[in-house]
């Protein structure tokens, strides 16, 4: 299982014996140079915004401290509560989408089958491509006159498509882009799952007679839980905070209407350049994020109970 | 198996089972295609975009085979938008950034193996959870008040924030797997930690450096965020100055698309090659750039 989550359950393999403690501790040496560089690229950066968000802060301009004036206003900003709301409908369907694709896909490749090595390849080629690269694909593809999905979708008879330049459609297309895009992620996590299933218990059902569909809802399933959740996490926060593409093919628009928290704090920060009031959604943003986080590592605690 | 007394009580003739068995595969075998086809379809468009004239590339219904293929698209990019200047800011900045995060996070992922540190750990972990575009109000600021935007330096140092959690990551979950009794074996013969490290555990973790060196590179040549904000005018990487091309630019797309894939090419020919340890570094840590 990857271990990053599994790490979050707590301390449990922390505990060394006293004697090796002091052992230990003479490898903290090999620690100090990245941890200056923590602290100067992660820590620095958190404390400074919490500093940063007590500001009225222009950038060029005078700053004037405020207090928690920026985050009382950020709760009663509609654009930020839109965006808020548009972020979570955006995450919840490109978490959906991918793991059902992404679970469909790892049992399609834990098969063997001729040229499977090829096509798992080419399948999690679309992960490692350069974002920009391929959302300016994307972007052409999506031309309303001239775009190649217009001219598929009149092939098979049905009306073209507004795709990322209506209010409507903009939201499900981005999404689209982000499940061709990240639901190699989700296969992979589900592929490193299944190879670590026993065999046994197939082998026990074969003989008592279930059918594959029965295999997979009664054994497969329950033993891939610790896995499909670990996959439904990360790929959560990575809908959360899915940026480049969106920025790349609408800038959040058209209007706002594709504006997710992280579009919103962008041009908050280097449009508008007001960073006070950028950092006060940043704490907001994290803040979401580690309770969305928190509230999945609670149900894979339930899932291990059970 | 075949003709076994009660088993499977399935279809009876050996022909139909053939049949139904022919009929599985080659639902199975539609089903890998739909699959794979969404990411072949893309790259081969963005391929054909690229080596098409303007004319076919706006043309409806849509040309799909270039009719004969052009490298005009080629040529313009690098004749024009200081092309192979970003592509070098790429190379530097990815490099430099990578290296980096070597030097500090392979000593690092072992300190921590070594040391069980689960907090150190978390907090890298709690890196991968924050978006990167949260680093880039304090970072820009301090680079404003140090007076070294315009140069590659901001750069670099942002892409940090990416690669070094990559590699300690990549290598505690390396190290951890490391038996560790040829380094006790050093140390009862009077080798220091140092040397233990430097001369059984490293060369011992070559697979895993691999790993994250790679891993490093690809996340820190694509990111597109950190360079945005912080290049100028002279030091755009690669993903800020293809996208500029869109913005500033009509319709053009023959250009935009050979700029594309020459921007995302080294990423998937490095796939290519490197697929196994891709695949070992993301599954083993889940990570993933800012």
């Amino acid at each position: 299982m990857p271990r990053d989550i599994a790490i979050l359950d707590g301390p449990a393999e922390a505990a060394l014996p006293r004697g090796r403690r002091n052992y230990a501790r003479r490898y903290a040496w090999f620690v100090v140079p990245a941890a200056v560089v923590v602290v100067a690229v992660i820590l620095f950066p958190w404390l400074f915004t919490l500093y940063v968000s007590a500001f009225d802060w222009h950038l060029g301009s005078e700053r004037r401290w405020v207090g928690l004036e920026n985050y009382v206003r950020l709760f009663t900003d509609a654009r930020f509560g839109w965006a808020v709301l548009r972020t979570l409908l955006y995450t919840v369907l490109a978490v959906v989408a991918p793991m059902v694709l992404g679970l469909a896909a790892a049992l399609c490749f834990h098969r063997r089958f001729p040229l499977r090595g090829l096509a798992r390849t080419v399948f999690i080629l679309p992960m490692m491509a350069t974002p920009v690269a391929v959302a300016l694909v994307w972007t052409m593809m999506f031309h309303p006159q001239l775009g190649v999905l217009n001219w598929l979708l009149t092939q098979v008879g049905l009306p073209p498509s507004m795709w990322v330049y209506s209010a409507e459609t903009v939201i499900p297309t981005l999404v689209m882009v982000e499940v061709w895009h990240w639901t190699p992620l989700v296969m992979l996590l589900i592929l490193g799952g299944l190879a670590s299933l026993p065999t046994d218990p197939y082998e026990a059902a074969k003989i008592d007679g279930a059918s594959p569909w029965q295999a997979f809802r009664h054994i497969t399933l329950p033993l891939l839980a610790p896995f499909i959740v670990v996959a439904l996490i990360i790929r959560t926060i990575d809908a959360l905070k899915a940026f480049d593409t969106i920025y790349v093919i609408t800038q959040g628009g058209p209007g706002q209407a594709s504006e997710t928290i992280n579009i919103f704090l962008y041009l908050q920060a280097f449009a508008f350049y007001n960073v006070g009031y950028a950092s006060a959604v940043v704490v907001v943003f994290f803040a979401i994020i580690m309770v969305l986080a928190a509230l999945l590592l609670w149900t894979r605690q339930r899932v291990k109970v059970t | 198996m075949v003709g076994q007394p009660g088993h499977a009580p399935g279809p009876r003739s050996p022909a139909i089972r053939r049949l139904r068995r022919l009929a599985a595969d080659a639902g199975f075998g539609l089903a890998v295609l739909a699959l794979v086809s969404p990411a072949v379809l893309v790259f081969l468009w963005m391929l054909s975009l690229s080596l098409k004239n303007e004319l076919d590339n706006t043309a409806w219904p849509p040309v799909f085979l270039p009719d004969p293929p052009t490298l005009d698209n080629y040529r313009e990019v690098f004749a024009r938008n200081d092309f192979l200047l970003f592509a070098w800011n790429s190379v530097v900045v990815s490099f430099s950034a990578t290296g980096l995060a070597l030097l500090v996070g392979v000593p690092a992922g072992y300190g921590i193996a070594k040391m069980r540190a689960i907090r150190a750990a978390a907090l890298i972990l709690i890196a991968r959870i924050t978006p990167g575009l949260s680093y880039l109000i304090p970072l820009f600021l301090l680079f404003q008040w140090l007076e070294l935007t315009g140069t590659l330096l901001p750069i670099v140092i942002s892409h940090l924030v990416i690669t070094v959690p990559i590699v300690v990551w990549v290598m505690i979950s390396f190290f951890e797997g490391l038996p560790g009794e040829l380094e006790e074996a050093a140390l009862v013969d009077g080798a220091t930690i140092w040397q233990a490290f430097r001369h059984v555990a490293l060369p011992l973790a070559r697979p895993g450096i691999t790993v994250a060196t790679i891993l490093a590179f690809i996340f820190s040549w694509n990111n597109f965020v950190f360079a945005m904000v912080l290049a100028g005018r002279e030091t755009r990487t690669l993903p800020v100055a293809v996208n500029n091309m869109l913005t500033f630019e009509q319709i053009s797309w023959g250009p935009l698309s050979a700029a594309a894939l020459l921007v995302t090419l080294p990423v998937l020919l490095l796939t290519l090659v490197a697929q196994k340890q891709i695949v070992a570094g993301l599954t083993a840590g889940g990570v993933k750039g800012a």
